[in-house]
C-alpha cells in the first residue's frame, strides 16, 4: 500500500503548488508516463539519408528505421536546400512508403478479362520478355517505307522516368535503345 | 519575378528562400491569372489573361530598350546583340505575324534567312532543312553551331541583333500590354520599373517559372522572352539572377539529362536521324560544334557507344553506330498515343506516370490503351492508366464493356525510394543520392531490378541468334553486380558507368574533358562525368550546410563539373573583375593566373580575360576570355536565335489555339508552326469568339496533391486536406451563370465534359479586355476515378495541340463553357461521337495563309 504522502504529492493541486505552476501549463502537466515519453525517432536503430520523392526541389530527408521497419521520415536539417523543412507532401512520405494502399504482388488482366488475377513475379517477368521479343520481331523495320534508315520497332513504346532514379532511367534508355525502341518519353514532355 | 508558377503552393520549401530574400529587402512580383498564396506574400500581384505572357514580357523588353535601362557593357560583350544578321531576314512586323521563310503548305520555316550575315553554312541549319523537307516534321535538337562573322559593338547597324530586337518589340507598348493581357497600364509600368531598378552592377533579379509557361503552343518562346529580358538587364550567370525552372518531379531534370525521351541520348546527344545520319562520320559532322563545349561531340558519342557496346564498338566498325535505332520524325508522347489509338502500337510500358489523368484528352488516351495488345504499368497502386479497362469513365457510362477490350494488362508493384539506392537530379542540376533503408515488401521491385532482369531474359531469348538486328542486344554491356536475396543490381555500379572510366584499366574518370574519341574512354553520360571521381560517390556527399560556404559545393554534386551557377564567368566584367563587390562570385586572379571565386568557374580555368583566339584556334580555344556561354559556338547568350528553334528566331505573341480574342497584333492568330492533330476524335473550338465556349480555362496544381495524383490520392493525410475536384470562378461569373459556392457545375469543351464542385472566389478576378469582360475558370487537375478521393479529370477537357519545339501540350489556356448543376447522365466524351455540333470555322482563321487543301480546322493532318 502506497504511503499517503506519496499519494498526496501526486494530487494535481499539490503538484501545482509544490512546483510553483499554478496554471498547470508547465511541469505540473506531466504525468510520469508523459514525462518519460520519447519521440520514436530517438529509439531508431538507424537513420538513413534520403531525398524527397515528390517535386524537383530535392529536400533532404532522414528515414528512421527500427527492427527493419520505417518508423518515421523527417526533414534533414543539414541540407542547404531545405534546412530541415518538408512541405505537406514531403511530410507524408512516411505514409507513401508504408501505407496500406501499396500493392505487393503482380496483378494480371487477361485479354477481355473482367477482373484482376495475382501472378508470381518471375512468371510475369517471363511473360513480358516473351511479348517484347514477339512484338519486336513482328514489327521490326530496317528501313522505313521511304527508304530512310530505321533499325527499330514502332510496335513498342515507353512512358515515364521523372519519378525514377538516374540509374533506372539509364538502364531504361540503354536496354530499350538496344532493342530498337524509339518511342520513349516521360513527364518532361508535360 | 514569379510568373507561370504558384511557387508558394507548388514548391513550398523552395519558396522559403524567396521569403528569406524578402526579409532581406527583395521585392517579389507575382504575375498570374489567380491570386494565390504566392500572390498573398508578393509585393505586387498582376492578374493576367492566361496565354498572354509574351505580350507582357515583350512589353518589358520594349520598356528596357525605350528607356535605355539595359546593361550596356554586359549586352555588348556577353550577348549576340552586336552580331549582324542576314539581309534576307524579315520580321513578323513586316509579314503580319510570320517570319521570313515560312511555307504555308508544309507549315514549316526554312530557317536559312535567320542566320548571321556571311556565316559559314551551319550543318545544323542544313540538316534542319533537309529533315523538314523529308519528314515534314520539325526538329530542334542539336548543338547550336552558329558564330557571327560581323559585329557592330556600337549596336547601331540596322541589321544588328540589338536593332532587330528593338524594332521587333517596339509594338509592345503599355497600351498593347493592356489590350492583350488585361493588365492596367500603371500596374505594368510599376513592374517594368521595379525590375529595372533591381538590375545592374549592384543588383540582380531572378525569374521563376513552371509549367504555367511551358504548357502552351508557344511555350518555348515564353521562356525565350524572359531570357531576352534577363540578357538586356545583365541578370544571367550572376548570383541572384537567372531564369529558374521549378520542375515538378523529383528527378525530372535527371530524366532529361539521362533522357527517357525519344529524341535524345544521354547528355543531350541527339538521336540518330534516319534520313541523313547514315554512319558515325555523318552523325558527328551534323552535331559537332565549331567551337565551345560541343566541339568535343565525337568524344562524348564514342564514349557512350563504348559504355553500351564495349568491345563490339570499335574504330573499324564505326563504334557500332549502326546498332542505334534511327528516328524519322516526331515520336513524342502525344504522337505515340495517337498512333496507338489508330492501332499502330502493340505494347506499352508505363513506369511511375499516370497519363490518363496527367496529360491531355483522357478519352483519347483510353482509346489508345484499348487498342494495345499488351500494357505494362509499374506503380505503387493501380492507377487510372492501368485500370482503364475496369473503372474508366467510358466503362462506368456503359459505352465500352471490359469484355470487348483485348488488351492484356500487367501491373507490377514498384519499390519505394526508401527501398532502393539511387540518385535524383533536382531542379538545380544537383545529383543527390538516396540510400536504401529497408528491403521492398513482397514482389515490389525497383525499376533498376525490372530493367536489369528484363534485359537478362531478353539476352537469353535472343542467345544464338544470327540476325544482325539482334546483335545490339547480344553485345550490350549488361553485367552489373547484384546484391541480396532479390538480386538487386548495384546502383553504384550503374553510376560508375555513367561517370565513365578508361577502357584499358577501368580507372574512373574525373572530368568530361578527359573523354576521348579514340575508344579509350567509356562514359554513360558525359555531363555527369566526375560525379564518381576518385571513387567517391559525390551525389552522396552531405557536408552540413552550417559547415561550408553559402554556395555549399560539398553538398551532393552538380553537373557539369560541380558548377552550381552556370555561365558564372558573366558574374565578372570583361576584364575579369566582379561587376560589383556586392555581386562578387567568380573572378580572374591575375597573380595566380587563374579564375577563382566562391564556385567552380564555368570557363577554362587558366584562360585569361585578355585571351583572343588566333587564326588556327579550334574547339574551346576559339572562345575568347570574355565568352561566358560556352555551350554556344560563339560563346554569347542569344537574344536572337539564328538556329535551334523551329518557330522563329524571336518570340512573338500568338494567341492560344483556342482564345477569347482575335490577335490585336497580326493577321497570324496562332503559332504558325504549332503541332495540331486534325482528327475527328480531337476537335478544336473556333480560334476565337466561339459562342459555345466563351470562357478561358486554365489548369493548375495544389499543395497537397502531386501531378496526376499517383503518389497522393491514395494517402489519407493528404486526401483529407484536398478531398474533391473543384473549379474556381469569380463572384461576377457565378452571378452571371447562377453558380453557387459549394454547389455543382458542369464544364464542357468539344473533347469532354466533367462535373465539379464550385468555389466562388475573388482570387480569380475577371479582366477588362478591349472594353469587355473576360472570365477565367481555374481547374486543378489531380483527380481521377481511383484512389481515396475521386473526381473527374480536368484533362479530359484538353485537346491534343502542342509547342513545335518540344511537343509539350497546351493546357494552361483554352476555352470552355460552364453551366450550373451536374452533368446529364449518359453524356459522353468525343471518342464516342461529337459532344457539340461542329461550327463553321470560316471567319476565324488561325493562320494568315491557310493551305488550300486543308480540311476541318483549315490545317492539313499533322500526323504520319
Amino acid at each position: 500500500m502506497r504511503d499517503w504522502r506519496t499519494l498526496l504529492s501526486q494530487w494535481p493541486v499539490a503538484r501545482q503548488l509544490q512546483q510553483r505552476d499554478p496554471t498547470a501549463l508547465g511541469s505540473a502537466a506531466f504525468s510520469p508516463r508523459s514525462r518519460d515519453l520519447r519521440p520514436r525517432t530517438a529509439t531508431a536503430d538507424r537513420v538513413v539519408r534520403s531525398v524527397c520523392p515528390y517535386c524537383g526541389v530535392g529536400c533532404g530527408q532522414l528515414v528512421y528505421v527500427k527492427d527493419g521497419k520505417i518508423t518515421d521520415i523527417e526533414g534533414d536539417p543539414d541540407s542547404p536546400i531545405s534546412a530541415g523543412c518538408l512541405c505537406p507532401k514531403g511530410a507524408a512520405t512516411f505514409q507513401l512508403v508504408t501505407g496500406a494502399h501499396r500493392v505487393h504482388h503482380v496483378l494480371y488482366r487477361r485479354p477481355h478479362g473482367t477482373q484482376w488475377e495475382t501472378i508470381p513475379l518471375e512468371v510475369a517477368m517471363d511473360m513480358v520478355a516473351d511479348r517484347v521479343r514477339k512484338t519486336r520481331d513482328e514489327t521490326w523495320e530496317d528501313r522505313t517505307p521511304e527508304g530512310a534508315l530505321a533499325r527499330r520497332t514502332l510496335g513498342i513504346a515507353h512512358l515515364g522516368g521523372a519519378t525514377l532514379d538516374n540509374e533506372e532511367n539509364y538502364l531504361i534508355k540503354k536496354l530499350f535503345t538496344a532493342l530498337g525502341i524509339v518511342q520513349i518519353d516521360n513527364q518532361a514532355r508535360i | 519575378m514569379i510568373q507561370g508558377s504558384n511557387m508558394a503552393e507548388c514548391h513550398p520549401v523552395g519558396f522559403r528562400w524567396v521569403m528569406e530574400a524578402k526579409n532581406r529587402g527583395a521585392t517579389i512580383v507575382h504575375v498570374d491569372p489567380r491570386f494565390t498564396r504566392t500572390s498573398a506574400v508578393a509585393d505586387i500581384h498582376v492578374p493576367i489573361r492566361a496565354g498572354s505572357d509574351i505580350a507582357f514580357l515583350g512589353g518589358i523588353v520594349n520598356y528596357i530598350i525605350t528607356h535605355e535601362r539595359y546593361f550596356r557593357d554586359y549586352v555588348v560583350h556577353y550577348t549576340n546583340a552586336a552580331a549582324i544578321v542576314s539581309p534576307d531576314f524579315q520580321d513578323t512586323e513586316d509579314l503580319d505575324g510570320l517570319f521570313s521563310g515560312y511555307n504555308p503548305e508544309t507549315r514549316h520555316y526554312d530557317m536559312r534567312s535567320w542566320e548571321y550575315e556571311g556565316q559559314q553554312r551551319s550543318p545544323v541549319v542544313e540538316t534542319h532543312q533537309e529533315y523538314h523537307e523529308l519528314t515534314g516534321e520539325p526538329w530542334s535538337e542539336g548543338p547550336p553551331q552558329a558564330r557571327a562573322e560581323h559585329y557592330d559593338e556600337t549596336l547601331q547597324h540596322p541589321r544588328c541583333v540589338f536593332q532587330i530586337v528593338k524594332r521587333h518589340f517596339s509594338r509592345y507598348t503599355p497600351e498593347v500590354v493592356e489590350q492583350i493581357c488585361g493588365v492596367p497600364r500603371d500596374l505594368f509600368l510599376k513592374v517594368a520599373q521595379t525590375l529595372c531598378d533591381n538590375s545592374g552592377r549592384e543588383r540582380t533579379s531572378a525569374f521563376c517559372y513552371a509549367v504555367g509557361w511551358t504548357q502552351h503552343t508557344v511555350g518555348v518562346q515564353y521562356i525565350r522572352t524572359a531570357a531576352i529580358v534577363q540578357m538586356l538587364l545583365g541578370n544571367m550567370g550572376r548570383p541572384g539572377g537567372g531564369i529558374l525552372a521549378l520542375r515538378g518531379h523529383t528527378s525530372i531534370q535527371g530524366s532529361t539529362d539521362i533522357p527517357t525521351l525519344y529524341d535524345l541520348l544521354p547528355g543531350y546527344l541527339p538521336m540518330a536521324k534516319g534520313q541523313y545520319d547514315a554512319d558515325f562520320g555523318q552523325y558527328a559532322f551534323h552535331n559537332t560544334g565549331r567551337a565551345g563545349t560541343w566541339s568535343s561531340f565525337p568524344a562524348y558519342a564514342v564514349s557512350l557507344l563504348k559504355a553500351w557496346y564495349g568491345d563490339a564498338a570499335r574504330a573499324d566498325n564505326d563504334w557500332a553506330f549502326h546498332y542505334l535505332p534511327h528516328i524519322t520524325g516526331n515520336h513524342s508522347h502525344l504522337m505515340t498515343v495517337a498512333a496507338m489509338a489508330d492501332g499502330r502500337v502493340r505494347g506499352y510500358f508505363v513506369m511511375g506516370e499516370n497519363p490518363v489523368v496527367g496529360t491531355v484528352h483522357s478519352a483519347l488516351h483510353s482509346k489508345g490503351l484499348r487498342a494495345l495488345e499488351w500494357l505494362v504499368v509499374r506503380d505503387f497502386a493501380p492507377t487510372e492508366t492501368v485500370e482503364f479497362w475496369r473503372t474508366g469513365p467510358e466503362i462506368a457510362r456503359g459505352e465500352v464493356r471490359p469484355e470487348e477490350i483485348k488488351t492484356e494488362v500487367f501491373f507490377f508493384p514498384a519499390a519505394a525510394p526508401t527501398e532502393k539506392d539511387g540518385s535524383f537530379t533536382n531542379t538545380q542540376r544537383l545529383l543527390q543520392w538516396h540510400h536504401k533503408a529497408i528491403e521492398p515488401p513482397g514482389d515490389c521491385r525497383s525499376e533498376l531490378h525490372f530493367m536489369y532482369h528484363l534485359g537478362r531474359r531478353l539476352k537469353r531469348l535472343y542467345a544464338g541468334s544470327a540476325d544482325p538486328k539482334d546483335r545490339p542486344i547480344l553485345d550490350l554491356v549488361w553485367d552489373y553486380p547484384t546484391i541480396g536475396a532479390i538480386a538487386e543490381p548495384d546502383a553504384e555500379a550503374v553510376l560508375r558507368e555513367i561517370n565513365g572510366y578508361t577502357v584499358a584499366d577501368g580507372k574512373l574518370l574525373s572530368r568530361y574533358q578527359e573523354l576521348n574519341d579514340d575508344g579509350s574512354t567509356a562514359c554513360g553520360c558525359w555531363i555527369y562525368c566526375g560525379c564518381y571521381a576518385g571513387g567517391v560517390n559525390r551525389p552522396a556527399r552531405r557536408r552540413p550546410r552550417t559547415e561550408q560556404t553559402w554556395v555549399a559545393p560539398e553538398w551532393a554534386w552538380a553537373w557539369p563539373s560541380n558548377i552550381r551557377l552556370m555561365y558564372n564567368r558573366a558574374s565578372a566584367d570583361p576584364g575579369g573583375r566582379p561587376w560589383s563587390e556586392r555581386k562578387k562570385y567568380v573572378w580572374w586572379d591575375a597573380e595566380g593566373g587563374r579564375w577563382t571565386g566562391y564556385d567552380h568557374p564555368d570557363i577554362v580555368e587558366a584562360k585569361p580575360p585578355s585571351y583572343r583566339p588566333g587564326p588556327d584556334a579550334e574547339g574551346m580555344d576559339l572562345l575568347s576570355g570574355t565568352d561566358p556561354f560556352s555551350l554556344h559556338a560563339d560563346g554569347k547568350a542569344w537574344m536572337f536565335a539564328p538556329a535551334g528553334l523551329v518557330d522563329g528566331p524571336l518570340p512573338t505573341h500568338y494567341e492560344p489555339q483556342e482564345s477569347v480574342i482575335r490577335s490585336p497584333l497580326y493577321g497570324q492568330q496562332c503559332n504558325p508552326a504549332r503541332l495540331e492533330w486534325d482528327r475527328p476524335d480531337n476537335p478544336y473550338h473556333r480560334a476565337y469568339n466561339d459562342p459555345r465556349f466563351p470562357y478561358v480555362l486554365t489548369t493548375y496544381r495544389l499543395t497537397e496533391h502531386h501531378t496526376a495524383g499517383g503518389m497522393t490520392r491514395w494517402l489519407s493525410w493528404l486526401s483529407e486536406l484536398q478531398p474533391e475536384m473543384f473549379c474556381e470562378v469569380s463572384p461576377e461569373l457565378a452571378r452571371e451563370k447562377g453558380l453557387r459556392n459549394g454547389g455543382w457545375a458542369t464544364i464542357t469543351t468539344a473533347r469532354g465534359e466533367i462535373e465539379v464542385r464550385v468555389l466562388v472566389t475573388d482570387r480569380i478576378p475577371p479582366l477588362r479586355l478591349e472594353g469587355r469582360t473576360v472570365h477565367q475558370i481555374g481547374l486543378p487537375y489531380h483527380w481521377g476515378s481511383r484512389g481515396l478521393v475521386r473526381g473527374e479529370a480536368a484533362n479530359a477537357l484538353l485537346p491534343f495541340v502542342a509547342d513545335p519545339n518540344v511537343s509539350i501540350m497546351e493546357s494552361k489556356a483554352l476555352t470552355g463553357n460552364i453551366e450550373p448543376g451536374r452533368r446529364g447522365r449518359g453524356r459522353r466524351v468525343v471518342t464516342s461521337g461529337p459532344i457539340v455540333p461542329p461550327l463553321d470555322h470560316d471567319g476565324a482563321p488561325r493562320d494568315l495563309r491557310p493551305p488550300a487543301s486543308g480540311a476541318g480546322s483549315g490545317k492539313r493532318p499533322r500526323e504520319r
